[in-house]
């Protein structure tokens, strides 16, 4: 299963815009410069790709850290 | 699912007409320059064509079906002409009879329009190779495409620079030489509000307030009579469904993706159609794009893409395609098909 660390290190690669190491567990990204709407959908395709799991627009809404995403994925792998 | 065969089908021809317009991500101004660059990466648009106010959907498709029927001279031999489209001329009659008329096609002649958007491709030749299978009809016109681009609204930046017009034409005929073709075509409308026109029709039928332009949220302000689209639930839509359609119609076939030659998917988003790819294990040479050049067209962006992108080798080889479309309604379809020697042109709109 994959580590919260492994999963923010990804989730930072796929966005591409973000500086290398700036990104946490506890970060809201969602306060990320720039934040978007395709930033949710590129969460949801890494999301899908890394986990096989797809998040609803409500997992995003009630997520506000990485790590509650993290937690939120875990649980739908149970 | 919906799993059929036809056979006894044919694809002669395919011409896509597109406006000469272009309208670039970069010069979208509704949003920021990081967001346009944000937007390109992630959808993979560059820029899209637009057609004119007075330039419709079926202007489109008799350009291109006109284009076919000269080079073929056969618009006597037409015994059905299909149009599959979200947007037609009028309420009522259909655009397909209005086009079997104004491309000078015989009365004996079947029309009717079919109401489908991203799978309407793969729907309609799902009905034209039903109904030419038996060889009572010779030959068909599949005419397909949107304009889209009036439907959404410039400060709506979650549909405005995702849409761009395009009409078709597909010149089939009946033909007892060639191999079946497979396909698996699937519905759910409770997805009916992910991508939406809810106002100015018979359900919610035409008011004054369908003009005036509201803020939904940041960055998106539309009218009633506008478009909306949910962009995250088509594309979790599209994840879910669109390759589980594909692979099952290649279990339900007995044929192998190794064999296929190409995946030309519908045109939606560059990163749903990445993750449909990862997702059947297809090398990327094998899924042509045309979405950098053209966006979203709707129906007509498979068959647009063949143009663009396939033409050498649709005219010169045998070829398996798998053709897969999803969006809309939700509706979805895929279909393996051969093809030999197809001819395929792209043209620009001529108003004269």
């Amino acid at each position: 299963m994959i580590s919260i660390e492994e999963f923010t290190k990804g989730l930072e690669v796929e966005f591409e815009d973000v500086e290398p190491g700036t990104l946490t567990p506890e970060t809201n990204y969602k306060n990320i410069k720039g934040w978007s709407s395709m930033h949710a959908l590129i969460i949801i395709a890494y999301v899908d790709s890394t986990c096989n799991i797809i998040l609803s627009g409500a997992d995003l809404k009630s997520a506000q850290t990485i790590r509650d995403l993290y937690n939120i994925v875990i649980e739908k792998i149970k | 699912m919906a799993y059929l065969k036809t056979a006894n089908s044919n694809i002669l021809a395919i011409c896509s007409c597109v406006p000469k317009h272009i309208e670039k991500t970069a010069d979208y101004t509704h949003i920021t320059p990081e967001e346009r660059e944000l937007f390109t990466k992630t959808t993979g648009i560059k820029e899209r064509r637009v057609a004119d106010a007075d330039v419709t959907c079926s202007d489109l498709c008799y350009t291109a079906a006109n284009h076919l029927l000269k080079k073929y001279n056969c618009a006597e031999e037409i015994d059905i002409v299909i149009f599959v489209s979200q947007s037609p001329d009028y309420y009522l009659p259909a655009t397909s009879i209005l086009l079997q008329n104004r491309l000078g096609l015989k009365k004996d002649c079947i029309a009717f329009d079919i109401n489908l958007g991203c799978s309407g491709y793969v729907y309609g030749l799902s009905v034209i190779s039903n109904l030419l299978q038996s060889g009572q009809l010779k030959k068909g016109l599949l005419l397909v495409g949107d304009k889209s681009t009036t439907s959404t609204n410039f400060t709506d930046k979650s549909a405005y620079p995702l849409f761009g017009d395009a009409g078709t034409a597909t010149l089939l005929e009946h033909s007892t030489t060639k191999n079946d073709w497979h396909f698996n075509l699937q519905s759910d409308g409770s997805g009916k509000n992910a991508i939406i026109m809810e106002h100015g029709h018979s359900r919610n039928p035409f008011d004054k307030t369908l003009e005036d332009v509201v803020e939904i949220e940041p960055g998106i302000s539309r009218a009633k009579k506008h478009l909306a689209l949910n962009g995250m639930d088509i594309f979790n839509f599209a994840l879910k469904e669109a390759a589980l359609n594909i692979s099952t119609l290649f279990e339900k076939s007995n044929l192998s993706k190794e064999n296929t030659d190409y995946f030309v998917l519908h045109q939606a988003n560059k990163l749903i159609n990445e993750s449909v790819r990862k997702k059947l294990k297809v090398e990327p040479e094998k899924t042509p794009y045309s979405i950098d050049m053209f966006g979203n067209t709707s129906s007509a962006s498979i068959p647009l893409t063949l143009c663009y992108k396939l033409e050498e080798a649709l005219l010169t080889k045998r070829l398996t395609l798998l053709l897969s479309g999803f969006g809309v309604g939700y509706s979805w379809g895929s279909v393996i098909l051969e093809t030999e020697n197809v001819y395929t042109k792209l043209i620009e709109y001529d108003r004269a």
